[in-house]
């Protein structure tokens, strides 16, 4: 049987140090020699996926136990980016647990706030006083930012696997809806927009007109990625039957988002548990049949589609309500700056100004004291869920009845899918790992928190 | 080690030093050491619209032996200190460190204890970025200044000397502390 | 804080059977630490976090609380709150794993998954200071609930539900790593978050900030945990 052993190396040289076993690959099948080395059960390598990687999507850490280039075992190791963003904001106030929340899913910063200010909504009980159009604003920028999301899952995704080309593109619109966004908030990432009671701001003047640009630049792009990736035969060679988990075990691992649509099973937490009025849009929950890697990217493709539907209901719905207010009444929560550029480039509105030095003494108390002290929020927990791009992004927060939080704990869907790893690695190649964590898309700010 | 050592002071050692500095900025690759948001930045300077290839620098090298330059982007934390420590003494001489963002020049706005407040607490770094993220503007701003630090860094016997006097100089500054009055 | 209280709730200083002790008091205008000069000293409140309700809550917590009751018949002794249309259950930590397990089975509850698992650390509330937080989501009925157990600090061991959700893996490491919560019978209860011979459990009240004082030309700004607090 053992053609390809032998004890005697008739290749080696004269100072080559001696083999315990040598195996002759001439001629003959791989697979048999890879069979009878595995028969004889040699030793596995440890090999370390530093936190320092190029592929590993963030600042991940893999320790495989290999078997020639198939993974034996496999344990992911996390914490590299342990910020203490939750024991930090509990020495902030609530407004400014925006700016800290916003900083963990860095690739969907806005899901972070949103999910947060919903909660903390919920807490004050003002929950149906938002006002519309901060709502419409809010669902705008959640989509956008979905796109966004996606855009840098499939990018940095094709990058892994060698389609380079696929990161410039994505990169080229994701900067769009940034110029979008900056336009809006001032900031390209990170924006503390989403705000308890509101939005921040409204749009700018221009707002709807540049929204119009970024839906039509959008619509005209996104077709390259189906173009690029969907019947490539090394993409579908990479991706297909590769991550592979079925409905049973993405429920048994809490999967949430695409990899739990993969399986066939169309759980949208904007559809199940809506808010921010996700009731009244009209769009549909992607799912895909194949429990794989390429499913997962089909969806997310196909979700920048439905994504993108919405946008343009919010488009139409924003022209409807222009001119109301995007924070709620209640003097003692809105966040009193009206944000707009002033002749230095920068700082309150000059109507704002005026009315709170010289009109109204409530107002300066209201805007002195949100913006020192902060608002209380009545004692009590709550847990709020949402849909973000990458699966059910959850946010418990305990309030004592302070202007600081007492207790906020995240649940970032990443964290959760990295358990998975091992069940989705184990047996396969380790080419097969990278694939399998990119289709996952954990951010690890989020993960680490 | 190289012929930069053997040359003595002097006119042709000040010609090859412009030789040396211009070979190396123009092929200035920098290692990936993206951590956080910044990274995304980085990333994005690396993209189409802000893009890095300009000036050579679209390659990003996975090892840091092939590197010359790491932009520390994005939130240290105590964990991740050591292994940032040591890819950065994996790279070769010379080698440069762009500090990139609040929380890598400074622990930013997370003052607890989970992130070093700033990478200059364990790495020598060249050049501090600011902002949160920064825009990939910023970054291409911080990176021609550096480009001109690295064209005009002495060789040789001018390298060993410029150390000296740069540590004589640090030793009798005042430090930033003690400059009481005026914050600017 | 007296003034906002949902129906449902008992006020914490009412003659209530059962109410959730007060954990903090405050007082006047500056609180915690710094001295008091503003007169305002007779503004007092009194936190303490919601006790507990009686039912009826309303669909559908009306039946999850029902066939819980009937599946398992000890948690009637359990305190049960209802609170911004959320349904927790205090569960006692000896009858962890037998919920989670009927939670998870019983055909009229089928909570498949456990989304969430959050230490909270009330210090002040002794004899039960740690508790931990468990979420649970179905996906057949489309709804949530709350379990909330709590062990004290010299104790600290709550048995583990790996076996029933496996899912709260990384969620309990997480809670063992920032708040010192045992976990009996979980396959491997080590650091997740923090470096693995990291001493001390930093999201508990008494571990400090540990952030560093900003200096800069003489100012000199402290960590956000030793400034002084107006509220």
């Amino acid at each position: 049987m053992s053609t390809h052993a032998a004890t005697e190396d008739v290749f080696s040289g004269a100072d080559d140090v001696h083999a315990d076993r040598v195996y002759l690959a001439q001629g003959g099948d791989w697979s048999d020699i890879a069979s009878e080395q595995a028969e004889r059960g040699d030793e596995t390598i440890v090999v370390n996926m530093g936190p320092q990687h190029p592929s590993t999507h963030g600042v991940l850490r893999l320790i495989l136990e290999m078997d020639g280039e198939t993974v034996e075992s496999i344990r992911p190791g996390i914490g590299f980016l342990h910020t203490g963003i939750e024991k930090n904001m509990e020495y902030k106030t609530w407004t400014q647990g925006v700016t800290y929340v916003t900083r963990m899913d860095y690739v969907a910063p806005l899901f972070n706030e949103a999910v947060y200010c919903l909660a903390v909504e919920r807490l004050l009980g003002v929950t149906d006083d938002i006002p519309e159009r901060a709502s419409i604003i809010r669902v705008l920028v959640m989509e956008l930012n979905r796109i966004a999301s996606h855009l840098v899952a499939m990018g940095t995704g094709g990058m892994e696997i060698g389609a380079l080309t696929v990161m410039t593109v994505a990169f080229r619109e994701r900067e769009m809806i940034l110029d979008f966004l900056e336009g809006l908030s001032g900031l390209r990432m990170n924006h503390a927009y989403i705000r308890p009671g509101g939005v921040a701001n409204d749009l700018p003047e221009d707002g709807l007109s540049h929204l119009r640009t970024v839906i039509d630049w959008l619509k005209k792009h996104l077709p390259e990625y189906a173009t690029f990736c969907n019947e490539n035969p090394i993409f579908i060679g990479r991706l297909s039957k590769v991550g592979v988990m079925d409905l049973t075990a993405a429920t048994m691992l809490g999967m949430s988002g695409p990899p739990l649509r993969a399986t066939g099973y169309d759980w949208d937490l904007r559809r199940t548990q809506p808010y921010c009025g996700y009731e009244t849009y009209e769009f549909d929950t992607v799912t895909w049949d194949t429990n794989d890697a390429y499913g997962r990217f089909r969806i997310r493709l196909d979700e920048c589609w439905e994504s993108l539907k919405i946008v343009e209901q919010c488009y139409d719905r924003l022209q409807r309500t222009q001119g109301q207010p995007v924070m709620v009444d209640d003097p003692k929560i809105a966040w009193p700056a009206q944000l707009s550029l002033g002749p230095d480039g920068q700082g309150n509105s000059n109507e704002h100004i005026k009315h709170i030095m010289g009109e109204s003494m409530e107002a300066l108390i209201h805007h002195f004291k949100i913006v020192t002290e902060g608002f209380k929020v009545p004692v009590g927990q709550v847990y709020q869920a949402i849909e973000s791009p990458k699966g059910e992004l959850g946010c418990h927060v305990v309030s004592d009845g302070g202007t600081r939080p007492y207790r906020v704990h995240f649940r970032d869907p990443g964290f959760n899918h990295l358990q998975s790893i091992p069940a989705m690695c184990e047996g396969g190649m380790m080419s097969d790992v990278v694939v399998a964590i990119a289709s996952l898309d954990p951010v690890l700010g989020g993960v680490d928190r | 080690m190289g012929i930069e050592d053997k040359l003595p002071s002097g006119i042709l050692l000040t010609t090859v030093e412009g030789v040396f500095g211009w070979l190396r900025k123009a092929s200035f690759w920098p290692a990936t050491m993206g951590l956080a948001c910044c990274a995304i930045e980085m990333m994005a300077y690396g993209t189409p619209r802000y893009d890095a290839g300009r000036w050579g620098q679209e390659v990003f090298r996975a090892s840091p032996r092939q590197a010359d330059l790491m932009i520390v982007s994005g939130r240290v934390s105590q964990k991740m200190a050591p292994v940032i420590r040591q890819v950065y003494d994996q790279m070769p001489n010379p080698k440069w460190v762009i500090s990139m963002g609040a929380c890598a020049s400074s622990g930013g706005m997370f003052n607890n204890y989970a992130i070093v407040q700033g990478c200059d607490h364990f790495l020598p770094v060249d050049m501090y970025i600011p902002g949160c993220p920064p825009r990939p503007d910023m970054l291409i701003d911080a990176m021609f200044k550096l480009r001109e630090k690295v064209q005009h860094r002495p060789i040789g016997p001018n390298e060993t000397a410029a150390i000296e006097d740069a540590e004589r100089a640090a030793l009798v500054a005042p430090a930033k502390v003690e400059m009481k009055g005026l914050m600017r | 804080m007296s003034e906002t209280q949902p129906e449902q709730n008992l006020p914490a200083e009412a003659a209530a059977p059962e109410s959730q002790p007060v954990f903090a008091r405050r007082a006047g205008m500056w609180s915690s630490g710094a001295g008091d000069t503003s007169g305002y000293g007779g503004l007092r409140r009194d936190l303490a976090m919601p006790g507990r309700s009686e039912g009826p809550f309303g669909e559908p917590h009306d039946s999850v609380l029902g066939r819980a009751l009937e599946v398992i018949p000890a948690l009637r002794d359990a305190r049960v709150l209802f609170d911004r249309d959320e349904l927790t259950i205090y569960v006692p930590r000896e009858q962890l794993t037998d919920v989670a397990r009927q939670f998870r089975d019983d055909a009229f509850l089928r909570f498949e998954v456990c989304v969430s698992v959050s230490g909270v650390h009330y210090p002040q509330e002794t004899g039960s200071e740690l508790h931990v937080v468990y979420h649970l989501l179905s996906y057949t009925h489309n709804r949530r609930v709350r379990l909330e157990v709590t062990c004290p600090e010299e104790d600290p061991h709550v048995p583990s539900v790996v076996a029933t959700y496996p899912m709260v893996d990384y969620h309990e490491r997480e809670t063992w790593d920032m708040f010192g919560v045992i976990f009996d019978g979980h396959p491997s209860l080590t650091r997740i978050l923090m470096p693995d011979d990291w001493k001390g459990h930093p999201q508990r009240k008494d571990y400090p900030l540990g952030g560093v004082d900003v200096e800069y030309k003489g100012a000199k700004v402290p960590a956000p945990d030793n400034r002084r607090s107006y509220s």
